[in-house]
């Protein structure tokens, strides 16, 4: 009795509030477009029992995914977020990396204290961090005003609004994400290991390629997946630090559902984004496990 | 080992068997119990008694069931067949919540947010009992396991001995009729545990609790358990006192398993008061007085300890003897076990006392001895 | 400490440089005296005395708390529950669903989650304000509850549960009494990272929370987006105050009981 009422009240809770939300953007999404608000066309009638349901079934159609494709507005916005988020992925990858790795090698009693400071932004406004950028970016803005004091730049450089300021952001908010994971895969390894394979006649920087890197892969890999799978649905960064030419499928649902009112559509490209997600969230839970196997041994 | 092998004395009592008593109620009974999980049968077909102030030992490897029973008893588990009576109720109705039965987990399981006192005090409180008699209660078990000093610690601020001694008292807080222990000794250093064995029997003839302990530990089920019960995948294999079990056990896998064994495997030949054993071309047949019946030719083997057969450098006179080389010497300070190799291959261990200093001793390596025993120093098993 | 060399050196120091060089700035220039943020002009504070007149951002600040308070609060006794149920419940029809659903809303961007529960609170007539938020808010935050309850849950020892049941406790009071002291640290930690995506979630907040209610990241995201103010530099050194702070003295608490129970347990090895 008392594990039923555990079991039901979280279930119930996000079946109500996740599951049937979910199921209400499918229905819409595949509803006739119409600029207002609902209901829209067709609509479920409990009360003509199966037939109506039947009815209603035949009557939803595939009209917004098809305008999806007619309107290159929108496949070029899925490239272009696949395209920005993979960017984005690997510049944090190279900035991340050496991060961790020096974490790893620090002194035992400094690593907490470390640690600690990678953490802490996480919990800092992320619209905030990105604001920052806004003042340091601009073309009247801290670096700018800096190049040109130190007589690096005669003019100042344009790069806030362009797609360099969206990496940059980028790079920044999610930073922590990276190194953490590569940090706990780095900080497990035994220092022993390379001690063995300079041992056995590997140079410094070959023990590095072929010890540290391969073992701490799963951490690489989590890092990686923990960037790209929210980047590609990113909607603050593209808007406040990226220019009109920045293409993110965030940034246009949002205008699709504030701007244009266009629910049915809006509904249409988050089924899209959603579906696109699908493969790399699959493959992100697939190295979990597999690590979570790895460590149960 | 031979030093393990003596029956638990029980003073006051006379002689405790209750086991023999044919009108002694038992207070547990498992009759028929079949415990499955999914396809595998961790408990088949077990039927058993355990008596009231019984020190009882369930022991054998890791995978038997031995857990499982213990863990059936507490309530954790329910037999899938077959019923468990507790001073003759049927207790699988019974939540382990509300079972006049303690148990000692193996971890310890001590609430690290609570003092000593407080995770002696726990059960009681939960019994809703007035404050003074809990107080002196958890008083008596702290006299009891001699953990005054450390009440008001928690358990990380004492040592793996005491944690040990604080879970004991905590689960003899409630007085239960049965008390379970999980391998209670396990986490512990060999010296400690020893020392700990004899405290628990004290503890247990003070308290006059029926305790059932689980263990791996041969040796420690051997020291502390009035009866112990020898099981191997799901089957109770013997349940004898420990030196029935060591002197007279009913299988191979018995004696192999408690303590060290020399086995013989030949055919059987009714001769006299026992069979003539016919084991090796060109060995001389061995003798064994056995009163359990052997047919002509049977399989049949001869299971003899170390320690009652006797390493001479001539020939001695004797029923049985055998001719080898000293293959290997294991010195263990008070003992030393030589291993001897006859002609046909095989390897007899034999056992003597180092009662004379190291530079006197008469054997070494490659000697040719003599290796001697009586007629009933062996136990003739059929399988 | 072999291979600590100026190259982890340079890293680490590039690294942090990077992560925490735009805060400072921010910091710095939100005592300047100029409305031209980008030109020093002397020390300041009145930013923050024109914020603390801002009934705007006030307002926004109480809504935002009141909303964070209230679903941090529901979204751990639910993401527990969760939690309780994912570690210890086995198998129960419809669990592979469960976990889907529990783990789901950590990667689903915040568009989709925003705009589905706005149609569901449209679908069913809920007039959106504070508890259309506060609903929304719960339901990803108790997702993220639970992953780290959950995780606490692997490692308890199921033993202190069965010896609580063994010494007369109900299943619940072994839970009350037992486990929920233990693992409390985890469930602190889970109510603190909700109280924080609550805080922080403007995407969400935006899509559920209708005219009649505004948090304090939208009213911030409206002022952004016309350009860098010195309010909002004012407003962002107050968040980030807060949170140093918050976090410093939460590790330097836990870095004394890690102290303190190392030493407890030198001092047990040597009584022994």
């Amino acid at each position: 009795m008392a594990r039923r009422f555990l079991i039901l009240v979280p279930y119930l809770w996000l079946l109500a509030l996740f599951l049937v939300p979910f199921l209400i953007v499918l229905k819409i999404s595949l509803s006739d477009p119409e600029i207002s608000i609902p209901p829209y066309t067709p609509t479920l009638d409990w009360r003509e029992g199966w037939a109506g349901f039947t009815d209603f079934l035949s009557q939803l159609d595939f009209e917004n995914f098809i305008f999806l494709t007619e309107d290159d507005l929108y496949w070029k916005a899925y490239l272009s977020s696949l395209q920005i988020a993979g960017i984005s992925t690997v510049l944090t990858l190279l900035v991340g990396f050496p991060i961790a790795y020096g974490m790893a090698r620090a002194a035992p009693d400094w690593r907490p204290t470390l640690l600690m400071l990678v953490i802490l932004p996480f919990w800092t406004s992320f619209l905030i961090r990105v604001y920052s950028w806004i003042g340091i970016l601009a073309n009247e803005g801290y670096l700018n005003q800096f190049l040109l004091g130190i007589g690096v730049i005669s003019d100042p450089l344009t790069i806030l609004n362009t797609q360099t300021a969206v990496y940059i952001g980028i790079v920044y908010t999610y930073l922590p994400f990276m190194v953490l994971p590569i940090y706990s895969a780095l900080e497990k390894m035994d220092d022993s290991l390379l001690e063995a394979g300079e041992d056995l006649g590997c140079s410094r920087l070959s023990a590095f390629w072929l010890i540290t890197v391969p073992l701490s892969k799963a951490g690489i890999i989590a890092g990686c997946f923990l960037v790209f799978i929210p980047t590609l649905g990113e909607f603050v960064i593209p808007s406040l630090l990226g220019g009109s030419e920045t293409l993110m499928i965030g940034k246009v649902l949002w205008e699709e559902f504030f701007n244009n009112r266009d629910w049915p559509v809006a509904s249409a490209v988050a089924v899209i984004l959603l579906l696109i997600l699908i493969i790399p969230i699959i493959l992100f839970q697939r190295n979990e496990q597999k690590q979570r196997e790895a460590e149960g041994q | 080992m031979a030093d393990a092998a003596r029956g638990k004395p029980m003073p006051h009592q006379g002689i405790f068997e209750p086991w023999t008593d044919p009108v002694a109620k038992p207070l547990i009974q498992f009759q028929n119990v079949t415990k499955r999980f999914g396809d595998f049968t961790a408990i088949d077909d077990l039927s058993i008694d355990i008596f009231e102030k019984e020190f009882f030992a369930l022991l054998g490897p890791s995978g038997c069931g031995k857990t499982t029973l213990m863990r059936m008893l507490a309530g954790f588990e329910a037999p899938t067949t077959g019923t468990i009576l507790l001073a003759g109720d049927d207790i699988s109705p019974i939540p382990p919540n509300k079972r006049a039965v303690n148990m000692m987990f193996q971890s310890y399981a001590l609430f690290p947010h609570l003092s000593v006192y407080d995770n002696i005090a726990f059960g009681l409180k939960r019994e809703g009992m007035p404050k003074l008699d809990i107080h002196a209660r958890v008083e008596e078990m702290l006299r009891l396991t001699r953990l005054e000093r450390f009440a008001r610690r928690k358990p990380h601020q004492i040592s793996g001995g005491q944690r040990q001694r604080v879970a004991l008292a905590r689960s003899l807080a409630k007085a239960p009729k049965l008390l379970l222990l999980d391998e209670p000794l396990g986490a512990l250093d060999k010296k400690l545990r020893q020392d700990t064995q004899f405290e628990l029997m004290d503890i247990q003839e003070k308290t006059g609790t029926t305790f059932v302990i689980v263990t791996h530990d041969q040796e420690e089920a051997m020291t502390v358990a009035s009866r112990v019960a020898v099981m191997d995948e799901g089957k109770l294999i013997q349940v004898s006192t420990p030196d029935v079990l060591y002197e007279d056990p009913r299988s191979v896998y018995v004696a192999d398993f408690i303590g060290d064994v020399n086995l013989i495997e030949g055919k059987a030949k009714p001769s006299g008061d026992g069979i003539d054993l016919h084991w090796a071309e060109g060995q001389p047949v061995l003798h064994c007085k056995t009163a359990k019946p052997f047919g002509e030719g049977q399989t049949c083997h001869l299971a003899i300890r170390p320690e009652k057969i006797a390493i001479h450098s001539q020939e001695p006179e004797a029923r049985n003897k055998l001719c080898g080389k000293i293959l290997d010497i294991a010195y263990l300070g008070n003992i030393s076990t030589y291993h001897v190799e006859l002609p046909s291959g095989h390897v007899i261990k034999a056992q003597s006392a180092n009662t004379r200093r190291i530079a006197r001793r008469t054997f070494t390596w490659d000697d040719t001895v003599w290796l001697s025993w009586t007629d009933t120093a062996g136990v003739a098993l059929e399988r | 400490m072999r291979r600590f060399s100026w190259f982890n050196a340079t890293s680490l120091t590039l690294g942090f440089a990077f992560l925490y060089l735009p805060m400072l700035i921010l910091v710095i220039y939100s005592f300047n005296e100029s409305r031209l943020v980008t030109v020093w002009a002397g020390f300041s504070t009145k930013w923050y005395g024109e914020l603390l007149g801002n009934e705007l951002f006030l307002d926004a600040a109480w809504v935002t708390l009141k909303v964070a308070v209230i679903s941090s609060t529901i979204a751990t006794v639910l993401g527990t529950m969760a939690a309780y149920v994912l570690v210890r419940s086995g198998r129960f029809s419809g669990r592979t669903l469960f976990s889907g659903m529990i783990y789901a809303p950590l990667v689903m961007p915040e568009v989709i989650t925003g705009l589905s529960l706005l149609l569901l609170f449209i679908g069913i007539g809920l007039d959106r304000g504070v508890l259309t938020i506060v609903l929304a808010h719960t339901t990803f935050s108790m997702c993220f509850v639970s992953v780290v309850v959950s995780s606490r849950l692997i490692s308890f020892d199921r033993s202190l549960e069965e010896a609580a049941l063994d010494l007369g406790c109900t299943p619940w009071e072994a839970f009350r009494l037992v486990t929920l002291p233990i693992i409390a640290p985890a469930v602190i930690s889970g109510w603190l990272l909700a109280f924080t995506l609550s805080l922080d979630d403007l995407v969400i907040a935006s899509f559920t929370a209708g005219p009649s209610a505004t948090t304090l990241p939208m009213r911030i995201w409206s002022s952004v987006r016309l350009g860098v103010s010195p309010e909002i530099n004012a407003l962002s050194t107050l968040l980030i105050g807060i949170v140093t702070l918050g976090v410093i003295s939460a590790s330097l608490v836990s870095k004394r009981n890690l102290m303190r129970q190392q030493q407890d347990e030198q001092t047990a090895a040597r009584t022994a």
